[in-house]
């Protein structure tokens, strides 16, 4: 990573200067292909003979279960929904993320904190809380955000795996049933992904494309970044601007 | 749709009342705590409890992360904040926005020194918890490391816990020498939010009795110009009881 830091407050007890890996993340909204195409982008770097660490959202070991007992009761609050992920995300990044960058690994993130950034967005309507939570998190080489829009998103949903409550983002009270909502809710954080990607500088990639036309799109970006060629260095972002999302 | 704004900087908007406790493990804060809830409850008032780390949510997971030793300065900080964020929602802000008291055994100061003694960016940590609402009245239970030791070991623990004695940190082998070292800071960082937040102190080496009683003084005088929003007999407060009128007609 050559010069690593952190968004904002950063973990004060491990410095991040010293990383020697690569850290890439995939970002895009629910049910865009992300998985398939990181399976695939591991597949290609491992017969290069890199080293390659994929962390997937709430796959930490702390915290998988709470998320998913949390998710099947309706006891989850705007903050602690927020939360939970932020904690899963820390533990990730300390036990698996970090010590992967020291020793040299690509580590490819299947979402990374800017799906949790426009989540809280879309529910509280203010970036400049949940941005400071995530202040300690690592500013990637690399964000390649897969874009869509929510019409072809819907239809590619209801033909794979369906919809469910969360990404349909019922907890809001959107729409007057899972598609209605789902469109609604998808709609709005889509509107936030795009607004981050000019913020955050993205690279996007248009993923109404046919998969192996998005998957040459991915690998001539992170070919570039791993070859230490240059493309936009991502930012950490504007010092929380006021947002108008409501 | 968008909840209502909450502020750690101001004052909150509500008609009940926050009283919270901090200070040491062995302090006598959840002690003194307790005393003040019988006499507020035979005063008459409909009182409200709620302690650190006791939210269903999060309990299990804290105590797992604490068992296996996995946890590090940072997610034991998130973990303790999203416990708090779900005791807010579901305990504290409800019978506050109703009007009544609320009682909080350890508040979000407790996160700020202890967190930053474990090497979190106390700046951050006080971000983090931004969505918390201010007390109303802060008791700090100030007491000398060396009566808190005695009183832990004397008491009903024979033996310190891992995280409670900072082991974490790798202070000392000992576990006594450990926590005396851990505690020591803990108490500087409070000491430094005194004045920063307005703490009421109270000497917490001074017998059971007149601590309370110098409590309830300071708790009586607080309380002057609150209306318990609730009725003589029932439990129902009248923040509810305002939604049936209309029927009624």
């Amino acid at each position: 990573m050559g010069n690593g830091h952190y968004f904002g407050e950063g973990l004060t007890y491990l410095n991040p200067s010293d990383l020697k890996g690569k850290l890439i993340a995939i970002e895009g909204t629910d049910g865009v292909g992300r998985s398939t195409h990181i399976e695939m982008l591991q597949e290609w770097l491992e017969v290069q003979g890199y080293g390659v660490l994929t962390t997937g959202w709430t796959r930490s070991s702390l915290m998988s279960k709470t998320i998913e007992v949390a998710k099947q009761g309706n006891i989850l609050d705007r903050w602690s929904f927020s939360l939970l992920y932020a904690t899963d995300f820390a533990d990730r990044l300390e036990h698996q993320i970090i010590p992967a960058l020291r020793s040299g690994f690509v580590v490819l993130a299947d979402r990374y904190i800017y799906t949790a950034l426009a989540r809280d967005v879309v529910r509280s309507g203010d970036p400049t809380w949940i941005r400071n939570v995530f202040g300690f998190a690592i500013v990637p080489d690399l964000v390649c955000y897969l874009r869509i829009d929510v019409d072809t998103l819907a239809l590619r949903v209801i033909e794979s795996k369906g919809m469910n409550f969360w990404e349909s983002g019922m907890d809001l009270r959107l729409g007057a049933d899972l598609y209605d909502s789902f469109k609604k809710y998808q709609a709005l954080l889509i509107e936030e992904f795009d607004k981050m990607a000019e913020e955050f500088h993205f690279e996007v990639v248009d993923a109404r494309k046919p998969p192996d036309e998005i998957q040459e799109a991915l690998r001539a970006k992170i070919e570039l970044v791993l070859k230490g060629g240059r493309l936009t260095q991502p930012s950490t972002g504007q010092p929380t601007k006021a947002s108008s999302a409501s | 749709m968008t909840p209502p704004v909450l502020t750690f900087d101001q004052p909150h908007p509500f008609p009940g009342k926050l009283i919270i406790v901090e200070g040491l493990d062995g302090s006598g804060k959840s002690t003194q705590l307790q005393l003040l809830q019988k006499w507020l409850d035979s005063k008459g008032y409909n009182v409200f409890f709620t302690e650190w780390n006791s939210s269903d949510l999060v309990r299990e997971t804290t105590r797992r992360g604490k068992k296996s030793k996995a946890l590090t300065p940072t997610t034991f900080s998130l973990l303790h904040a999203t416990d708090f964020a779900n005791r807010l929602y579901h305990d504290i802000l409800p019978p506050l926005m109703a009007g009544m008291l609320v009682l909080a055994d350890r508040y979000v100061y407790t996160a700020f020194s202890r967190d930053a003694v474990r090497g979190v960016s106390p700046m951050w940590v006080r971000k983090l918890y931004n969505f918390a609402i201010r007390p109303d009245m802060a008791f700090y239970f100030k007491v000398p490391i060396e009566v808190a030791i005695d009183r832990l070991l004397g008491g009903t623990r024979a033996q310190f816990k891992y995280y409670e004695a900072g082991m974490d940190m790798g202070l000392s082998q000992d576990i006594t020498e450990s926590f005396r070292i851990f505690q020591s800071r803990i108490l500087a960082e409070y000491d430094k939010m005194v004045s920063e937040y307005g703490f009421i102190t109270m000497d917490a080496t001074k017998d059971i009795e007149e601590q309370q009683n110098d409590m309830r003084q300071v708790v009586a005088k607080a309380l002057e110009n609150y209306r318990p929003k609730r009725g003589t007999h029932g439990k129902r407060a009248l923040f509810w009881r305002r939604f049936d009128l209309p029927k009624s007609e």
